[in-house]
């Protein structure tokens, strides 16, 4: 059961660590669909600097590097050129997909050395809880330490609140003397940061290979989250570990030789998202928790 | 002053005719479609290896185009239709996936060889070559029943089709010979390559008490995840050990090289056939230990004894004393398929869809 718990916490770290990204360039107005390719560029460019120098610390740092690169792009044709997001982040996904390809086939067949496990003494002790929750890798707890750095950082602080302000009303933002363009450039390369990250954590702890589109819709589980979340980071840890545990359900469902089809399982999460999309719209039809100024272009210019 | 122009290219043309004729008839140009790149493990590259086989065998001889990443599906049939128009004498296509493709494309080239491997349809120019895998997993099976401890075995599955289940089954003959406790869970993973699903299902059998992990799927992610948990493991394809040193007891490995030669000197000496028989399995090229097509690599992490076993296995049914699916024969449920003293044929393997005693659950629809 304990190895069944941690299996499912680290599935769904990917997805939660690129929700949150994804959660705080939202919450600026900006709306990135480019999850799926920043993640691609942030497992490759893992895997192949653990490649070269050895170490999966370092693989981390490359591919958070990658994700805001490749964010940057993306901010500078929807923010600067002011180019159609929606448009941008599916081309920035079908562009990382083969780009991604491309740079990852000689790593293909190559094994890389995966994140270390750090116990944190006494606690990992605990019975039940303590091996699930307290003997992780670094991303682990970097991902938790995030959820509620992000929940703090958004009620409390003035960075937080400026972001929301500008994702809410980018003109009242512009007004009193915010930089919009500024603002969401710097959110939306923290969503490629989370974003690569999430894609490094594939080939550093999940499985230490590369294989083309290896992060198999993630990306696309990370947005959709984020929105069942309703913008906010406690809820969508909760629809993260949804995920990693239908995921990992349809294969203990096939072990235990539980007579259900593993198509019905697949589809479990989709549903899922949908029916709580549907709740959330039906109770909440008066106060919509989206930004309300999300994938719009913000025209005044200073 | 052009008729002598003609004149004189007609007679160069006699000239050199015998020439041009021979080093035609020495370069023959042949065709791979590979359903991955290469890499260093797994299915496509034992297939590469195959083919370095062939070069080496030929050297100048052999003109070889390589395509690979190729999908199965449409774009398969574009990939297969572009290497007979640049003039491939004979193509092979290295996957299940191509044969629609491969027939599809065979029927507008009535003058080029196709060779698909471990399909099953054949026609004029389109032949077939299989291995027997699954005597490799009887060989499995019976050292996962000397080494468990736990007495569960985790198996990862590609797709519920005939090719996977006599697979498995041949598994549960072996596992069942040496220890009738030990039980087969399996774990499909919808995919034959996808290194992120197979260590989850890897993860979920270790979770739920497996010791040895058997696959039939490509990559090695499998025996990393057993090498990591102290569980023990099967590669497949080609010999996984450098990925899992610890974790892997040995790996059935492909030996498709002899019968590339063997094929593109038939068509050299201008005997190609597609060896067709009174039915489809008969005249199939369909070769296992006793014609090397398939070989293991050596056995490792277990101790000599278990070794022991495993080799008589091995020379069993390459001689072919050992019959792996001898009745008596029952299915997981109870039904029985032949009674003692019978043996399946080939077909009835490929018409498998049921597992054996040992098996746990049911194959999905």
């Amino acid at each position: 059961m304990e190895n069944l718990l941690i299996t499912i916490l680290l599935t769904s770290i990917p997805i939660l660590l690129a929700g949150l990204g994804e959660l705080v360039t939202e919450k600026s107005g900006v709306l990135n669909l480019g999850v799926e390719g920043m993640m691609l560029c942030g497992a490759v460019a893992a895997l192949g600097s653990v490649l070269i120098f050895g170490n999966p610390y370092i693989g981390i740092l490359f591919g958070a590097i990658a994700g805001i690169l490749i964010s940057t792009v993306f901010s500078f044709f929807t923010i600067t050129l002011m180019t159609n997001q929606v448009a941008t982040g599916l081309g920035l996904t079908i562009f990382a997909t083969a780009l991604t390809g491309l740079i990852g086939e000689p790593f293909v067949g190559k094994t890389a050395a995966s994140l270390p496990k750090l116990e944190i003494i006494f606690l990992s002790d605990i019975p039940y809880i303590g091996k699930v929750l307290f003997s992780n890798d670094i991303l682990v707890y970097f991902a938790i330490f995030l959820i509620f750095f992000i929940h703090f950082g958004f009620q409390n602080t003035k960075i937080g609140i400026i972001i929301r302000a500008v994702g809410d009303n980018h003109d009242s933002a512009h007004s009193i003397g915010y930089s919009v363009k500024l603002v969401r450039w710097i959110s939306t390369s923290f969503g490629g940061m989370c974003a690569g990250m999430g894609g490094a954590y594939i080939p550093l702890a999940l499985t230490p290979h590369w294989s083309e589109g290896m992060t198999a819709g993630k990306g696309w589980i990370a947005l959709a989250l984020v929105v069942f979340a309703s913008w906010m980071p406690i809820r969508l840890l909760i629809g993260a570990l949804i995920f990693g545990g239908i995921t990992i359900l349809q294969f203990v469902a096939q072990a235990r030789g539980w007579d259900v089809p593993s198509q019905f399982l697949n589809m479990l999460p989709y549903l899922a998202t949908i029916l709580a999309l549907a709740l959330i719209s039906f109770r909440l039809r008066h106060n919509n928790y989206a930004p309300a100024c999300l994938g719009k272009h913000f025209l005044g210019n200073k | 002053m052009y008729k002598n122009f003609l004149k004189i290219i007609t007679f160069l043309s006699i000239l050199v005719s015998p020439f041009l004729y021979t080093s035609a008839y020495a370069k023959t140009k042949v065709g791979f479609v590979y359903l991955t790149t290469p890499g260093d493990h797994g299915w496509t590259y034992a297939h590469e290896l195959g083919k370095q086989m062939v070069k080496k065998e030929f050297g100048n001889d052999v003109e070889i185009s390589i395509v690979e990443n190729v999908p199965e599906g449409p774009d398969a049939t574009r990939v297969i239709r572009e290497l007979a128009k640049q003039g491939n004498q004979i193509i092979f296509t290295t996957s299940f996936g191509y044969m629609e493709p491969t027939l599809k494309v065979a029927k507008e080239f009535p003058n080029v060889k196709f060779e698909h491997m471990t399909g099953y349809k054949r026609t004029k120019n389109v032949a077939t070559g299989n291995i027997r895998f699954y005597e490799g997993r009887y060989v499995q099976g019976v050292v996962a029943g000397l080494m468990t401890k736990t007495n569960k075995i985790g198996y990862i599955g590609a797709y519920p089709i005939s090719e996977v289940i006599m697979g498995i089954n041949a598994f549960a003959q072996g596992l069942r010979s040496v220890n009738k406790k030990a039980t087969i869970s399996v774990i499909w993973a919808n995919t034959w390559y996808d290194p992120v699903k197979e260590a989850d299902a890897a993860k979920v059998h270790i979770a739920e008490g497996a010791d040895i992990l058997a696959q039939h799927t490509d990559s090695p992610a499998m025996l990393q995840i057993a090498e990591k948990n102290g569980a023990l493991g099967f590669g497949q394809s080609t010999d996984m050990g450098a990925f899992a040193p610890k974790a892997q007891l040995f790996a059935s490995v492909n030996n498709w090289g002899p019968y590339y030669i063997k094929k593109i000197k038939q068509l050299k000496d201008g005997k190609w056939n597609t060896g067709d028989g009174p039915d489809h399995w008969a005249g199939n090229t369909w070769g296992g230990l006793s014609t090397n097509m398939l070989t293991l690599s050596s056995f490792s992490n277990m101790p000599s004894d278990v070794a022991k076993k495993a080799q008589e296995a091995h020379d069993g049914i390459k001689s072919g004393k050992l019959k792996i699916f001898a009745g008596p024969l029952k299915t997981n449920d109870g039904k029985e398929i032949i009674g003692a003293g019978k043996t399946l044929d080939d077909g009835a393997l490929w018409g498998m869809n049921y597992y054996l005693e040992g098996v746990t659950g049911k194959v999905p629809k």
